[in-house]
């Protein structure tokens, strides 16, 4: 069927997307390579000079640097850990014969499609607010003193708000899952014996590793770049102990109007995007094989 | 359902499953009675029965304009997501039904520049806005929401596609259909399923994408994202307003999301979870 014909025409349906796809990435990292090793600050846009490897060693020695890669860090691997873990119990959950699955399923799915500015402030406002907020009046309900997320636990709450939000994600991939496990399977080990917990640790979690997996990658790219939900709640404060490298690289760069500086922790921030992303192709990779 | 269920275990697990997922919900379904009290009550202590007023959601609008951002955001999603299914039906249809060995890495190279933290891109692109004048426009902003969606329009369409059996258009030939006829009747009729759910994915994507709205917006463009995270100190508007504004700004997109979550699911893991 290739005949030459088809795949010149191929080729022509295929520029379009390929050329605009290579522009959008290779130019503006190109700058952003080009000017971490500029001196270059938009409020003296004269003053340009060739920097060497200064940029980063500023990076490299700022402790902001090395607390916002410590947060990027707990924030990734916090936000998995609630998610993938309450993700599988919650899929396991809806799983079961229960009354109303669809609705279920629905308001369990519901906080990805809010917006992330309206989630941080509806959890900033109206949850965790220690005056106004639903925690207070339980804590008050009980006669302790209302807790000051923001102030107390400023990485915590933003954990929490970034969870709720990617929560549904792993929970309807590892419903789809799950749903896709054979169920003559399943009935051939609840014959041969097998109870819940048997079923569990040796049918269901090897069927659900593969599931877990994309999940882990795919959350893990979005939850490097975390930037609303922490502009909205804490502004990466107090101090800068929730801020994540998003959000040190936007404040050199947009409120420092350090061009050099925030370029030089942009090539930082390429660099550990694609060790995840490395994984996430093969995973993909394997699946297109198929 | 094969297994056998007592009807008390059903009961148990229905009512375990009801109040795990209120609990999830219930920061939305807040918001939503929020939005329907008066600023007094909204402060004055946990309450899930509102008097029941609509003045916070004509008071948003008068005061703060709502009706801008909101079209804002309409017409960035929708052109955005018509702009890179121009681009990219094309390209998914070629990969799909005229693959080579290369094919494959291309769809590779596409996904991965999905993977480029936005942040290490946000200047050289902001420079290039300020000096093609692009900043707080809505041009600029849906070519970016178009790039950015890009990747996933091209793998989403292309999985659909594939899935299209190459013997329906031979047989079409043999039965002696000109190629205008096999579009019309037999390609488009199969792919339009395909088509619609990777739009509805990428309206969804780009109504909700925030970093760079933000960042590229202040007034004029500035599309519900925006212009919901300029309200993150409390002046200006109070919570009942806010979380009329919030109702508002997400109440379009939850709802196409619950028709859409089955090719969720598909769009966002590329395929690789089914």
């Amino acid at each position: 069927m290739a005949t030459q014909n088809t795949r010149t025409l191929a080729r022509l349906m295929m520029a379009p997307s390929v050329v605009v796809l290579l522009i959008w990435m290779a130019v503006p990292l190109a700058m952003t390579l080009y000017y971490s090793f500029q001196n270059y600050n938009l409020l003296t846009p004269m003053n340009v000079s060739f920097a060497g490897f200064f940029n980063y060693q500023y990076f490299y020695t700022d402790p902001a640097f090395f607390q916002s890669i410590w947060n990027t860090l707990v924030l990734v691997v916090g936000v998995l850990a609630i998610t993938v873990i309450g993700g599988t119990a919650i899929a396991l959950l809806i799983d079961q014969p229960i009354f109303g699955q669809g609705i279920v399923r629905i308001l369990v799915i519901s906080p990805f499609f809010v917006m992330p500015p309206v989630a941080a402030l509806i959890w900033k406002n109206m949850i965790m607010h220690p005056g106004y907020g639903v925690f207070a009046d339980i804590a008050k309900f009980f006669g302790f003193q209302p807790i000051d997320w923001f102030a107390q636990f400023p990485l915590f709450s933003v954990i929490i708000i970034v969870a709720w939000q990617w929560l549904p994600f792993a929970t309807l991939i590892l419903l789809t899952a799950l749903q896709s496990l054979d169920s003559e399977q399943r009935e051939a080990a609840e014959m041969d014996g097998a109870n819940f917990f048997n079923r569990f640790i040796y049918l269901t979690i090897p069927h659900l590793s593969r599931a877990v997996t994309v999940v882990i990658l795919i959350q893990t790219i979005f939850l490097l770049g975390i930037y609303a939900e922490i502009l909205v709640t804490t502004n990466g404060g107090p101090g800068y102990a929730s801020t994540n490298l998003t959000f040190l690289i936007y404040r050199t760069a947009r409120l420092g109007y350090d061009v050099g500086g925030g370029a030089a922790g942009g090539i930082i921030a390429v660099v550990l995007a694609n060790i995840v992303a490395f994984f996430l192709m093969r995973a993909v990779g394997k699946n297109l094989d198929k | 359902m094969a297994r056998k269920v007592t009807t008390g275990a059903r009961i148990g697990w229905s009512i375990a499953a009801w109040v795990v997922a209120l609990l999830i919900f219930f920061p939305i379904l807040y918001a939503i009675i929020t939005s329907l009290k008066t600023e007094q009550e909204a402060i004055s202590g946990f309450s899930l029965i509102p008097s029941g007023t609509f003045e916070n959601y004509i008071t948003v609008q008068t005061q703060s304009n709502y009706f801008k951002p909101f079209m804002n955001s309409v017409i960035l999603s929708l052109g955005s997501t018509v702009l890179a299914l121009i681009i990219a039906i094309p390209a998914a249809w070629a990969m799909a039904f005229a693959p080579t060995k290369r094919t494959k890495d291309i769809l590779m190279w596409m996904l991965s520049t999905k993977m480029m933290p936005s942040v290490a891109v946000l200047l050289p692109i902001f420079i290039i806005f300020r000096d093609l004048q692009l900043l707080d426009s809505r041009i600029g902003l849906t070519v970016m929401l178009t790039l950015i969606n890009m990747p996933i329009v091209v793998w989403m369409l292309y999985t659909y596609f594939r899935e299209i059996p190459g013997e329906i258009l031979e047989a079409a030939r043999m039965d002696g259909a000109s190629l205008w006829k096999e579009i019309v009747y037999v390609l488009t009729p199969m792919a339009v399923p395909g088509i619609a759910s990777t739009l509805l994915l990428n309206i969804i994507l780009a109504w909700n994408e925030a970093f760079w709205t933000i960042q590229l917006t202040t007034t004029n463009a500035a599309p519900l994202t925006a212009f919901i995270a300029s309200f993150s100190s409390p002046q200006g508007l109070f919570w009942a307003k806010l979380s009329a504004a919030s109702t508002m700004a997400i109440a379009p997109i939850l709802i196409l999301g619950w028709f859409s979550q089955k090719q969720l699911v598909r769009g966002l893991t590329f395929g690789a979870v089914k």
